[in-house]
């Protein structure tokens, strides 16, 4: 606490007028590289996150899966950021909750909303809330440790699963199910989660897409690594690669090297020896979830899938349409992979197409008495892209930033300060970066004793109490 | 004068928090025990023989001469000279947020990429014949004038082609 004194000290003696008051809403990675480039580029400017969650780093944290240990490293960019001293953490303040948008944009200069895209999209089909039927995105959240998915009720006593989407997250779904459990004790899940994977009974899992193996939404980077999975045999199905072989030549290298990785193992699968002991992943294409089966207790025990068939001469152009052929694949757990959404935080907060629509990241400008309002990051863009293009985007919108913060001077605004005597009447338990880093502290010591990186804390309360030790 | 003495005062303070960053509690992070994070960057060559010149051309055109040395990670050598080149996963190969084009001459002398850059550079947008990550190029003595152009600002604003409608 001492620390952060001296620092405002040192600060407040070199500057001449009172610094821009910035606010961004959620500190994930949208949020950070947009801090990144202010604290670069501007010569005055105070900076306050504001996270529903006591702790930072949204989807670094609880998105990515936790043998991607390298992918995390970015966490410590991020913290020397929030170190500077024009720099604040809020954490466990709630937009539209504890504070509503038209108050943030009365007591700030500039406010940014990088809040991302936290539910998942829905299929809409017949018996969607039957149960083992999750999101995939709740389960991530649960190895994760995210305290709103730490009870997820899910049912490891099945031999097959199958996961309806091909993406990125589908393949970190299918690699936790099938990995050795005891390359996963070594990373930094959650405890909750290592003893009811020990315990699970799941060997096959399957992979569905609607489309075929030249439209796959995963990289081949996860696929790779789900090919290298000790343990565990990769089975195409041979009908659903016909023709696929005469177009490679033709394709652009991502899309090329990946379909040359799915044919190598599809010419590979067959010499296989069938053990026992092995986990099988089985992709499979062109099927489209039609209604999820289920027993008198309404829990799943398959997905009636309709048959789709490509049609269109060029590749680019192919649609999916569904055909009259049927089949029935039988399961008793079921993820739903199609992607994120974002939430309207807030009644002020425009939505079109389940985004935040935006001139290049400028939201609204219109009244000069309140701060001007962006956003960035996939709230803005989308629930798609990698880390990259979540950067790219951040640093784009935060130049734009920095050009409308070194115009011409306006009313000095009171930023927290202010704020904090609005939320104060609902919540007196907001997190610091102190608080933080007291809870980093006491999560990397909680892991040592069980020999991981880290053990998270899965609880809002308890990060509270600890933030406050 | 008392303003600059002022300001050392500042930056001094301010990299305290930094220092903090390379405690052993936060080394914990790395997982590849054989990676450097940049220290050796920050060494000036020892002799003549040593040095590598290198030119990198940022987002906007801008050339940036540096003098390298054999052994400098063309990622770290950036961050010595405040080149804004990102590394995300701090060269363990994760991420591709050090995405950059190296011109032909130099880029065949360059060891072949291995497989996993090959795989993280499908992910990154306007990947071209000549890219490769930065923080997968050693400099050597033979890499002497290469220039390492960083991709130009993303012309298209959305990703995947998404076009924003109007309000």
């Amino acid at each position: 606490m001492s620390y952060k004194l001296v620092k405002r000290m040192f600060c407040s003696s070199t500057i001449k007028k009172p610094p821009r008051q910035v606010c961004i809403v959620g500190a994930g990675p949208a949020g950070f590289y947009a801090a990144m480039h202010l604290t670069k580029n501007l010569d005055s400017v105070n900076i306050d996150f504001i996270e529903k969650l006591p702790v930072p780093f949204g989807l670094i944290r609880y998105g990515v899966a936790p043998d991607h240990p390298e992918v995390k490293n970015v966490i410590n960019q991020f913290t020397k950021v929030a170190r500077h001293a024009n720099v604040n953490f809020y954490g466990n303040v709630t937009l539209g909750k504890d504070i509503q948008l038209h108050q943030l944009r009365q007591h700030y200069d500039a406010v940014l909303l990088t809040y991302g895209a936290e539910e998942d999209k829905v299929l809409g089909i017949e018996n969607e809330d039957a149960g083992n039927v999750i999101a995939a995105r709740s389960f991530v959240g649960w190895y994760n440790g995210l305290p709103s998915d730490k009870d997820l009720k899910i049912d490891l006593s099945c031999k097959t699963a199958a996961i309806l989407g091909q993406g990125n997250v589908a393949l970190d779904v299918a690699r936790i199910l099938l990995s050795p459990i005891d390359e996963l004790r070594k990373t930094d899940i959650t405890e909750h989660a290592v003893s009811a994977l020990a315990k699970s009974k799941v060997k096959e899992v399957y992979l569905v897409g609607r489309r075929g193996p030249l439209q796959v939404a995963f990289t081949i980077k996860e696929l790779r690594e789900q090919l290298k999975l000790k343990n565990c045999s990769t089975i195409w199905r041979k009908k659903d690669f016909e023709h696929v072989e005469d177009v490679v030549p033709n394709l652009e290298r991502p899309r090329k090297r990946l379909t040359e990785l799915m044919l190598k193992s599809l010419n590979e699968s067959g010499k296989s020896v069938d053990d026992l002991n092995s986990n099988y992943f089985k992709p499979i294409f062109f099927r489209s979830p039609k209604k999820f089966i289920v027993d008198s207790n309404h829990k799943v025990t398959g997905v009636e899938l309709t048959c789709n068939k490509l049609v269109g001469e060029k590749l680019e152009d192919q649609k999916c349409i569904p055909t009259h052929e049927q089949e029935i694949l039988n399961c008793n757990l079921v993820f739903r992979s199609i992607g994120y959404k974002s939430i309207k935080a807030d009644n002020d907060i425009m939505f079109l197409n389940g985004l935040v629509p935006s001139n290049k990241g400028v939201v609204d400008d219109s009244n000069p008495d309140l701060a001007k309002l962006y956003v960035s990051g996939w709230l803005g863009t989308g629930p798609v892209g990698v880390i990259l293009h979540t950067m790219g985007n951040s640093f784009q919108v935060a130049k734009v930033m920095c050009e409308h913060l070194t115009g011409a001077d306006t009313k000095i605004k009171g930023g927290f300060q202010e704020i904090k005597k609005i939320i104060s009447v609902n919540n007196n338990n907001f997190v610091d970066w102190d608080g933080w880093e007291k809870i980093d502290k006491y999560e990397i010591e909680q892991g040592k004793k069980l020999g991981k990186p880290r053990e998270k804390i899965c609880s809002i309360q308890k990060m509270i109490e600890v933030s406050r030790a | 004068m008392l303003q600059t003495v002022i300001k050392r005062c500042l930056s001094t303070q301010r990299l305290k928090p930094l220092k903090a960053i390379y405690s052993p509690q936060f080394r914990r992070i790395h997982v590849t025990a054989s990676l450097r994070h940049g220290e050796y960057e920050w060494q000036d060559p020892k002799s003549e023989a040593e040095v590598v010149n290198v030119v990198y051309i940022d987002k906007d055109g801008n050339k940036i001469k540096v003098r390298g040395k054999v052994g400098d990670n063309v990622l770290y050598l950036a961050h010595r000279y405040e080149i804004p080149m990102e590394g995300a996963c701090e060269a363990s190969l994760a991420c591709t947020t050090c995405h950059v084009y190296v011109p032909p001459e130099h880029f065949e002398k360059l060891p072949a990429s291995e497989e996993k850059e090959d795989d993280l550079l499908d992910m990154a947008p306007f990947l071209k014949e000549n890219s490769r990550l930065g923080c997968q190029i050693v400099l050597t003595k033979e890499l002497e004038g290469m220039e390492i152009q960083l991709p130009k600002a993303t012309r298209n604003f959305y990703v995947d082609g998404h076009k924003p409608k109007p309000h």
